[in-house]
């Protein structure tokens, strides 16, 4: 897959509850959810966000909650990819399972607010367009494309249960 | 090469004589759980499959974060999860009025055993590794998963070995002892890895003091925290009812292989608090300099609203007075906290006190309901998390600390060594 939009930057520990509030988790609409995504940590995410923009973080992004609800906030909201130095575990496995592609890169210390970059799933690659840096990101692993493969945790839990 | 316990229970579960590090195995659950803001999702998915649970006796939902119903959606997710479990006729359901915080509640009630594999969807899943189990949170897609097929699916985790020694001073505890170790290792010290608790300070250490470590496990990023089982596993087990031929005692090889074993005199530790956004902005109390002044102190939550933890915040409140201004809400993390604390006649300390007491409910601790804060208040909060806008409004401050450094706090004002409100 090969995503091209604009960044949303942020820092390191980028967590659960910035990403979406628990006082808007008495839903699990995405549509709902998008509305506020991102709201405690950038209140004019929402106004700007595009869909195919990419978010573009520190370390351990997604800490804190299980709510799946974070991922499933970003990927309504029209994010494409979120690109950070690591993830926290919960919050992997989430984007996983309901099909928001995460990648493992340091690209967040080259780049701007702003700035507009391509994102290269499968080569593991990141193209920085203003200056055509090209920068290394981690591949999806293989159980993960499996998992992909065979349609998400749904379709592997059919798979496993012979449906 | 030996194995750690946390790689020894996910070997015994995927059915293999040994796994490493990094592998991937899809591992047979011994309990799935989910809780009113998680389960819908958990639910829909087994729905969509249309197929029936992997095991009633398996799986427990419980209605603990927005119950009683703070609103009409959060009633409607409720009246879901309750729908499910009246259709499909599960026996692990508990109705407000039985209800409790789930890691509070499982434990008490005997649900969790050495040796076990569960599952839940609540990141605070991590605090059942006390009792020497290998328990880790997940989201809701991943415990639908688990519901249906009773299997779940594990990258095989290096560990962290911590091993406590020395004696613990007077007011620490578990909680002042976890700070400590977020504050060395820092919230993504210990990213995809376990933790696991060793040392004579942790033999010494009573079970709802463990739980209290193990629930925040991952707030250092850990996968899982895991207290190898002893005599106080066993004993405390005995009393829910749960006897030493119901389950089985793993330990780690003594030749397993560590990234990092960390020494950890708690000779050294004073009571902690964690200032905000981060749990691993630990300090000692002692050491800080300015007066910070609170709004509101808040007892409870899945890390400390059990019994010893009440107890704690009475020997704190007894003949005591909360500041004028400043609110205290305690809630017990059970039903049976509850009714314990009301026969010890906690609950008149607490009310002398002008404290506010509540049914148990997660509320307040992730900014649910009861006890939001306002712009530019602040709390001192006995739960896991501080980050912005956790407990209310993104312009609040909230500050961890123990049962009795919060109780403390509420009678200063300020935040405060127990010490100097208790001669």
């Amino acid at each position: 897959m090969i995503f091209k939009g604009k960044v949303f930057k942020y820092g390191d520990n980028v967590d659960t509850d910035v990403i979406i509030p628990a006082r808007y988790l008495n839903t699990s609409d995405p549509e709902e959810l998008a509305k506020h995504c991102m709201e405690d940590i950038d209140e004019n995410f929402v106004k700007n966000v595009k869909a195919g923009d990419i978010i573009v973080a520190g370390e351990n992004f997604g800490s804190g909650s299980s709510r799946e609800h974070a991922p499933i906030a970003i990927k309504a909201s029209g994010i494409a990819c979120v690109v950070a130095k690591s993830f926290a575990r919960i919050f992997y496995r989430n984007s996983f399972n309901i099909g928001l592609p995460i990648l493992e890169s340091n690209v967040v210390d080259f780049v701007e607010y702003g700035d507009e970059i391509e994102v290269d799933t499968q080569k593991g690659t990141i193209k920085l367009l203003k200056n055509d840096k090209i920068f290394k990101s981690s591949v999806i692993p293989e159980f993960m494309v499996q998992l992909i493969e065979s349609g998400g945790l749904f379709g592997y839990a059919k798979k496993l249960l012979n449906l | 090469m030996g194995m750690t316990i946390s790689q020894k229970i996910l070997a015994k579960k995927s059915n293999k004589k040994e796994v490493k590090a990094g592998e991937i195995v899809l591992a047979d659950v011994d309990l799935a759980f989910a809780n009113d803001i998680t389960a819908p999702i958990a639910i829909d998915f087994v729905k969509r499959l249309g197929v029936d649970l992997f095991d009633k006796d398996k799986v427990a939902l419980i209605p603990d974060h927005f119950t009683p119903n703070k609103d009409i959606n959060s009633a409607n997710q409720c009246k879901l999860m309750r729908d499910f479990v009246k259709e499909r006729n599960l026996p692990h359901y508990w109705e407000t009025g039985e209800v409790g915080i789930e890691h509070a509640l499982l434990p008490e009630q005997g649900f969790i055993k050495p040796g076990m594999l569960v599952v839940g969807a609540d990141s605070h899943t991590c605090t059942h590794g006390a009792l020497g189990a290998f328990a880790t949170g997940m989201g809701s897609t991943d415990v639908g998963f688990a519901f249906a097929t009773g299997k779940s699916w594990f990258r095989v985790p290096s560990s962290i070995k911590i091993n406590y020694s020395g004696k613990r001073k007077r007011w620490v505890g578990g909680k002042d002892l976890i700070l400590y170790t977020i504050g060395k290792i820092g919230v993504a010290g210990a990213l995809y890895k376990s933790l696991e608790f060793i040392g004579e300070a942790i033999r010494n250490l009573p079970m709802e003091d463990r739980l209290t470590m193990c629930n925040m496990a991952i707030e250092a990023g850990a996968k899982n925290g895991i207290v190898e089982p002893d005599n106080i596993t066993v004993e405390y087990l005995k009393e829910k009812g749960v006897l030493p031929d119901q389950y089985e005692i793993i330990k780690s090889d003594d030749d397993a292989d560590y990234d990092e074993i960390i020494d950890i005199d708690v000779d050294d530790v004073a009571p902690q608090v964690a200032f905000p956004h981060l749990p691993e902005n630990a300090i000692a109390v002692d050491d800080i300099k300015e007066d910070i002044k609170i709004d509101q102190a808040f007892i409870g939550s899945c890390t400390n609203g059990r019994i010893s933890d009440l107890r704690e915040a009475a020997r704190v409140l007894k003949n005591n007075r909360v500041a004028k201004y400043v609110r205290l809400i305690i809630i017990p993390a059970t039903v049976e906290v509850y009714k314990q604390a009301l026969k010890e006649g906690l609950f008149d300390i607490f009310l002398e006190a002008g404290a506010v007491v509540s049914t148990p409910t997660c509320g307040p601790c992730l900014g649910g309901y009861m006890g939001i804060l306002a712009d530019g208040e602040v709390c001192i909060s006995t739960s896991n998390r501080n980050f912005v806008g956790r407990m209310g409004s993104k312009k609040a401050f909230v500050y961890l600390s123990s049962p009795a450094v919060a109780a403390a706090s509420a009678v200063a004002g300020r935040i405060v060594h127990p010490d100097e409100v208790v001669k």
